[in-house]
């Protein structure tokens, strides 16, 4: 146990350094360094901002659910998927504060917003959502359980709302035909339940991984979640390439059999789904299979994030315009940079030592909800 | 901006038989005495003419001081039919400068917006670099100025005219550090800090072919709204229901 401790504290260590190069090539060299260009605008980073915010959306609404609908079994994990939303959103403002061109006007979408714009209002939502967490840890505090239990409510329709709304910044581009999906916000919704089910899955049973029921239960939600979820991927996938004469064909037969088949094939639907519904259709109540299984589907899961955001921008919006300006900043292809891994490192870094320090120093476990036997684990 | 002094033009230029481009010019003059939101500026380009030289794209990277990667009219090359019977169109692709312009409410400051004149602006003092106005618009017309510079890394390190001040939105700015239009959105204006002097768009002015028309649809007696009545005027993708200002005869 002691020698996983020291391994995991290398990693992050090795990670986090890593990441403060990265981020001191972002200060110092703006964008230059980053793969992406004019015509694919959007890169690792901002598949990176969707992927944690619907970390954020999915612990909170797990933890909120399981208090206002009182599922016992699921409130011990209530302290601990607050803070891994409040993590997880301040890593995805993160991300996306670091993807601006000009991160020093970004207090701007306060101050001159534009409400027609669905950035404006993920903004906006993401801030509400943030002081709903904030006012929530300070009842916490209080030990006003009746107030917490309000702003879990309250923390609800926003919770869905900012996927949702993730989606539709997407969706909303009636342009871009592979966005241009009216299940994408319904889409998100669920991709956040999963992500951020299965992260608390992971957490439960490394927490407490004596409790059969918990781990049972959380191990049904992920299944549950993982299977809505291919449902949905089924329609959209589906849809369009039935007959064969879709527009938007070229760039879904991209995804499946394109240059990049494998981070569909092999990390999302492999890794992602189906080894995961293997272990927990196994061991529904074991602590490594709830525990492998929640967080394979958690980390594969920037796969689909990746295969939403980079695919939409892959097409010429005219015919032979990929040719008419020749630039490296000009090209419908992509590919990460090592500089931006090495930022996406410093997001993980930052997001996992974050969790740690809350484990380490705040009251995220009610000693009355761990059991004298379960305090060695 | 009605009533400005400007250079006068020569006498030939209100003749029947002006040059096009003498013509513009003094369509502009009109035009330039109306206030603001009675102008129509639009562009029509006759494809039939456009050779294909890239003149225009030139002209224009030379007028703004253009960066590597950033492009404001490109010239699109397409080949048609099978050998011996083939044909080569060019198409050059300036900004729209829509009257639905998609990339204006997806701002989410709304640094972009459209003047009273038509123009689809950009304040690159109020532009956060999000980018989103890129991935909205279905013409590609929009590029990201990453600070690159072309003689970067050369023996004698970055030039002096690529630092030379640019003058778009007729405001004097030098490329420099993370300075704007550093970290923003740029995009084709249709030259308006020309068009406050009374001179046509860079583009419009070198195309060697006189392929490129620019002036205001309002004014029943200017070039543009002459041509703009020919039967053989289209727009770009005009299904996206972004009514283009820009036209083409084809």
């Amino acid at each position: 146990m002691k020698a996983t401790r020291y391994l995991f504290g290398v990693l992050w260590a090795v990670a986090f350094v890593l990441g403060l190069v990265g981020v001191y090539q972002r200060l110092t060299n703006g964008h230059m360094l980053a793969g992406y260009g004019s015509y694919v605008v959007w890169g690792l980073w901002v598949a990176a901002y969707a992927y944690f915010v619907g970390l954020s959306a999915g612990s909170f609404l797990l933890a909120a659910l399981a208090n206002v609908l009182d599922i016992k079994v699921l409130k011990p994990l209530t302290r601990a998927a607050l803070w891994t939303s409040f993590v997880s959103l301040g890593v995805a403002m993160l991300a996306v504060l670091l993807d601006l061109g000009h991160m020093e006007r970004a207090f701007r979408v306060f101050t001159s917003a534009n409400f027609t714009s669905m950035m404006t209002w993920m903004t906006w939502l993401y801030t509400a959502f943030g002081l709903v967490l904030a006012l929530i840890a300070w009842s916490i505090s209080k030990k006003n359980e009746s107030l917490v239990k309000a702003l879990l409510m309250i923390g609800i329709p926003i919770a869905i709302a900012f996927p949702g709304g993730g989606g539709a910044l997407f969706a909303t581009l009636s342009t871009n035909g592979y966005w241009h999906q009216p299940l994408y916000p319904i889409f998100f919704v669920v991709g956040a339940l999963l992500s951020g089910g299965a992260l608390m899955a992971t957490l439960a049973a490394v927490i407490w991984p004596k409790r059969a029921e918990l781990l049972q239960v959380m191990g049904r939600i992920v299944l549950g979640l993982i299977a809505l979820d291919l449902v949905l991927e089924w329609a959209e996938f589906s849809i369009p390439l039935w007959y064969g004469v879709s527009p938007e064909k070229h760039v879904l037969m991209e995804v499946l059999t394109g240059p990049y088949w494998w981070v569909f094939w092999i990390v999302h639907i492999f890794l992602g789904c189906a080894v995961p519904i293997f272990l927990l259709l196994r061991k529904p109540a074991s602590p490594a299979n709830v525990g492998a299984a929640g967080a394979l589907a958690v980390v594969t899961f920037l796969a689909v994030r990746l295969n939403i955001v980079i695919p939409g921008q892959l097409t010429p919006e005219l015919a032979g315009l990929e040719k008419a300006f020749v630039s490296g900043r000009l090209t419908f292809s992509y590919q990460p940079t090592t500089h931006e891994w090495l930022v996406m490192a410093f997001f993980v870094a930052v997001g996992l030592g974050a969790l740690w320090l809350g484990f380490r120093f705040l009251p995220l476990i009610d000693s009355k909800e761990v059991q004298p036997n379960e305090r060695a684990a | 901006m009605a009533g400005k002094e400007l250079l006068p033009l020569p006498a030939s230029a209100t003749q029947p038989d002006a040059d096009v481009l003498l013509r513009m010019m003094a369509d502009m003059r009109r035009a330039l005495a109306k206030p603001v939101s009675e102008r129509r500026w639009v562009m029509v380009i006759d494809l039939r003419k456009c050779i294909g030289c890239h003149a225009c794209t030139v002209s224009c990277i030379a007028e703004n001081k253009l960066p590597p990667g950033v492009v404001y009219r490109p010239v699109i090359e397409q080949e048609s039919g099978t050998y011996p019977h083939v044909a080569r169109t060019a198409t050059p692709r300036p900004c729209m400068h829509c009257d639905n312009p998609p990339c204006v409410p997806v701002c989410p400051v709304a640094a972009t917006f459209k003047r009273p004149d038509g123009i689809v602006q950009v304040n690159y003092d109020e532009c956060i670099g999000c980018r989103y106005c890129i991935a909205a618009c279905p013409y590609g017309a929009r590029t990201f100025d990453f600070g690159d510079y072309y003689t970067k890394n050369t023996p004698g390190g970055v030039q002096a005219y690529e630092k030379a001040a640019t003058f778009e939105y007729g405001k004097k700015r030098v490329r420099d550090h993370e300075a704007s239009p550093i970290g923003n959105v740029r995009k084709c204006h249709f030259c308006v800090h020309r068009l406050e002097e009374g001179m046509l768009p860079s583009c419009t002015s070198t195309c060697v072919g006189r392929a490129t028309f620019f002036g205001d649809a309002n004014d029943p007696e200017s070039l543009v709204h002459e041509l703009l009545g020919s039967p053989n005027i289209q727009t770009l993708k005009p299904e996206e229901n972004t009514k283009p200002r820009v036209y083409y005869l084809v």
